[in-house]
């Protein structure tokens, strides 16, 4: 518990030092101004959201070939987490995109890739509440869980494979590509600090999905009396 | 300070859904300690 509560705490205040450093530190972008700030937030959330992905990916192999709940556990938390940021980068995408682009939205491989992705999320928390039986809802989300981590490379390589309205990276985006290095840096402290974040909600929220496994025993016994 | 209305917007509604999840993890966490102790009551009283 303690462990929990520090990491929490040192989430917290990553975060806003994070944000003090986005809106203080890093300079202000030549092209977009002040709204180039959401980079700061938007990118290292979509990092830590892949990053969640790929743990929900890890718990459903391990899920499909050990066949522990432990892994389903962990499947399902970090999809939660993941959904959780994907929803926020396409808040915050948009948001950016209007005074830049002139428009809100367009349907572009990495836009339509992300929208994707959330919905490919959704679908596995819904398909989740469709089975009683626990093994086989298990395994059937893991199996649909590994499919679809599959967007998650699209979703990274469509700026580099296609032409978008998205913009090109910055981030290990090969020649011509780059950031100043001061931007560069509060980036990578943002991405560290929403990386943070999301190990502390994945931690709490893997002990609520372990609570519940308990009280589904606990509930199985009382029927049984 | 051109467009500090849509970066205060995308923050604000960024930390809005972090915290909004957070919660919903509290409240279902407190909820299933209700169902716990609860069935640990019923186990008990039929002893």
């Amino acid at each position: 518990m303690a462990k929990r509560i520090i990491l929490g705490a040192a989430s917290v205040l990553l975060v806003i030092a994070a944000a003090y450093a986005a809106f203080y530190v890093a300079p202000e972008e030549r092209t977009m101004g002040l709204i180039q700030r959401i980079f700061y937030f938007h990118a290292a959330t979509a990092w830590a959201g892949f990053t969640a992905f790929l743990v929900c990916f890890i718990g459903n192999l391990l899920y499909v070939w050990k066949r522990e709940p432990k892994y389903d556990w962990l499947g399902v938390s970090s999809a939660e987490v993941g959904l959780a940021c994907i929803t926020i980068v396409l808040i915050t995408g948009p948001i950016w995109a209007h005074p830049v682009w002139g428009i809100w939205w367009t349907w572009d491989a990495r836009l339509t890739s992300t929208f994707v992705l959330w919905l490919l999320y959704v679908s596995y928390l819904l398909l989740r509440t469709l089975i009683e039986e626990p093994e086989r809802r298990a395994l059937l989300s893991a199996v649909f869980g590994i499919f679809a981590f599959l967007d998650v490379p699209l979703v990274y390589g469509s700026i580099r494979w296609w032409r978008t309205q998205h913009p090109s990276p910055v981030i290990m985006g090969g020649q011509g590509s780059g950031l100043d290095p001061t931007m560069k840096k509060v980036f990578f402290f943002s991405v560290l600090a929403m990386h943070i974040l999301v190990a502390f909600l994945i931690v709490e929220r893997y002990a609520l999905e372990k609570l519940k496994s308990e009280v589904d025993i606990l509930r199985r016994e009382a029927e049984a009396q | 300070m051109k467009n500090l209305d849509s970066v205060f917007a995308a923050y604000l509604i960024g930390w809005g859904v972090f915290f909004a999840f957070y919660l919903s993890i509290a409240k279902r966490t407190s909820d299933l300690r209700a169902d716990v102790e609860r069935l640990k009551g019923s186990f008990s009283r039929s002893k």
